[in-house]
């Protein structure tokens, strides 16, 4: 449609210049941040100038890397498993059955509610003494599993959170479109004598594969995202066995107050991030189909 | 097809059970902060007790929570108008307009979608301090709508491609101005994709609690940092906290109760149609 200039900056520069003021000029400051030495509480004029030193430090210090090992681990672990359970569960699941409405409804819950709230509800089943898990698990003769207080543990209840939180969400992308397929493909697949296993494999997913790719992508860029539940479920610990980078970057700047070392930390966090949806937005660009 | 009855039934216990599985963690917070302290820190399997008000009592009258209730409602609230506003008129701009810099724009627009709000924590405390908006809650809105209008945008870009173009062209050639289409021919069709927006940006504003945490003092607090502060190095005030808990998650359960079709909609809008 054609429309004057006026027009069309009425229409989008309230958004545009809110966006560039309050979300994009902050990431270039970040930036600029990473090549200053400065703590919080004292006056900007007295931050120095140090050029990469920060970087260099960020990169000789070993945490840096553990917590990037750690949010590695964390968004490949928790991703693999919801994308598996969720698919694997649509497929099962895909015939449409009476209430089922009300199912999905009760399905997006995890993901609504507070991410504070989620991480309190893990916080207190997963407690040793008095946790609904243990408990539970002490009904199958396994006692004393110290959770929160174990490294390997204390992940994999980080773990087991996020996928409680968000296999809903693939499960319900997966229904959306395994129900967007076109049923005469698969009926003449069965004609064909496709065994059950065939029809999966060799037809109902390569024809959902377009929405799988966009699922993983979104999954894995908020997997990156994650910092609420941890920082409530086990605040990175024990020592620093599930700090993931979010995490790290907060403590160094909040709690360490070295606002330098963690800025640069973060544009590290920001290149992980920028590279995958790079990597999205060459699978689908929900605007590309645009007029 | 008709199915057998054995996998019918078999088809409904797992959906039960998954169902189960959803909704024990959150039915753990509200049980528990109905709990007496006692009964918190033993028997977490006896599932029959006698409720208690009690620690909602001794949350409410926590000082100043009145203040925090206030605060999260305004931010609530104040954001995701600004956002639904600010976002309608710009995905209705993108998608209906061609202009130079488009492109440009979409794509930023989708990028910023993924940033981290850890990344945005430390220079956006800066710039707020240089600003003098720290611990004020428009600092807090402003910062909100920013990160909520990417998705907000994206999301209403896909409702705005499916009102047909035809009908508010037949408006202009009845004589509307661009900006009678807009609010009277394509605004209430799009009421369902700004539903499934505004839960989305008021989930966000709601719920948050990490650049809260850093951006609010003891006047402008959110309900989810006052909860947040209930967590200390000596322990968690297991009773208190989960009240505040159930007080922060009443909201969103409610609104995922009365419109989950428009969220459930929004969520898979943009992928399995395109």
């Amino acid at each position: 449609m054609r429309a004057s200039r006026f027009t069309i900056a009425v229409y989008l520069a309230p958004a545009i210049l809110v966006m560039a003021a309050a979300c994009l000029y902050p990431v270039f400051t970040a930036f600029q941040l990473a090549g200053y030495k400065w703590e919080m509480g004292t006056p900007w004029e007295s931050a120095q100038w140090v050029g990469l030193n920060n970087f260099i430090s960020a990169f000789q210090n070993e945490q840096v890397w553990s917590s990037l090992w750690t949010t590695l681990l964390f968004a490949g672990v928790c991703v693999a498993a919801e994308m598996v359970l969720g698919i694997a569960l649509a497929l099962a699941l895909e015939h449409p059955v009476r209430g089922m409405s009300v199912f999905r409804t009760i399905f997006i819950l995890p993901m609504m509610i507070a991410p504070i709230a989620v991480g309190l509800a893990w916080r207190y089943m997963f407690d040793a003494q008095f946790g609904l898990i243990n408990a539970a698990l002490g009904l199958v003769g396994i006692k004393g599993l110290t959770w929160l207080a174990d490294p390997t543990l204390a992940f994999i209840a980080i773990v087991i959170a996020d996928i409680w939180q968000w296999t809903p969400f693939v499960f319900i992308m997966m229904l959306a479109a395994l129900a967007s397929v076109d049923r005469a493909v698969i009926e003449a697949a069965r004609i064909d004598g496709a065994r059950w296993w065939q029809q999966i494999f060799l037809v109902k997913l390569p024809m959902i594969m377009h929405v799988i790719a966009i699922t993983l992508m979104m999954r894995l860029i908020d997997a990156f995202r994650v910092l609420e539940v941890v920082y409530v479920l086990t605040f990175g610990g024990p020592g620093n066995s599930t700090e993931i980078l979010a995490l790290h970057i907060y403590k160094t700047a909040f709690v360490g107050q070295q606002m330098g070392v963690a800025a640069a930390v973060s544009v590290l966090l920001l290149v992980v991030v920028a590279a995958l949806s790079w990597a999205a937005l060459r699978l689908s660009n929900p605007m590309k189909d645009a007029r | 097809m008709k199915r057998s009855v054995p996998l019918v039934i078999t088809h409904y216990t797992m959906l039960v059970l998954l169902a189960m599985l959803c909704l024990a963690p959150i039915l753990v917070i509200f049980a528990t902060s109905m709990r007496q302290q006692v009964q918190i820190f033993s028997e977490p399997l006896n599932f029959i007790f006698m409720p208690t008000l009690e620690n909602y009592r001794a949350v409410l009258q926590e000082d100043k929570l009145d203040v925090y209730l206030k605060n999260s409602l305004f931010v609530g609230i104040v954001s995701t108008l600004i956002t639904l506003t600010l976002g309608c008129m710009a995905a209705y701009g993108l998608a209906r307009f061609q202009f130079f810099g488009r492109k440009t724009v979409a794509y930023t627009t989708l990028l910023l979608r993924t940033v981290p709000l850890a990344v945005l924590a430390i220079p956006v405390f800066v710039i707020w301090n240089q600003w003098g908006i720290v611990n004020s809650l428009w600092g807090l809105i402003l910062l909100y709508v920013a990160v909520n209008l990417p998705f907000t945008i994206w999301l209403l870009y896909g409702f705005v491609l499916q009102v047909p173009q035809e009908l508010e062209e037949a408006a202009a050639i009845d004589g509307c101005g661009p900006f009678r289409v807009f609010t009277s021919v394509f605004l209430p069709l799009m009421a369902p994709g700004l539903a499934a927006a505004s839960i989305f940006t008021f989930r966000i504003a709601w719920n948050e609690f990490i650049l809260a945490l850093v951006l609010t003092d003891r006047h402008t607090r959110t309900l989810p940092v006052a909860a947040s502060l209930f967590i200390t190095d000596m322990g968690v005030d297991w009773g208190k906290v989960m009240a505040m808990g159930s007080l922060i998650a009443i909201p969103p359960l409610i609104f995922t109760f009365i419109a989950a079709r428009q969220i459930i909609g929004g969520l898979t809008a943009g992928a399995v149609k395109g």
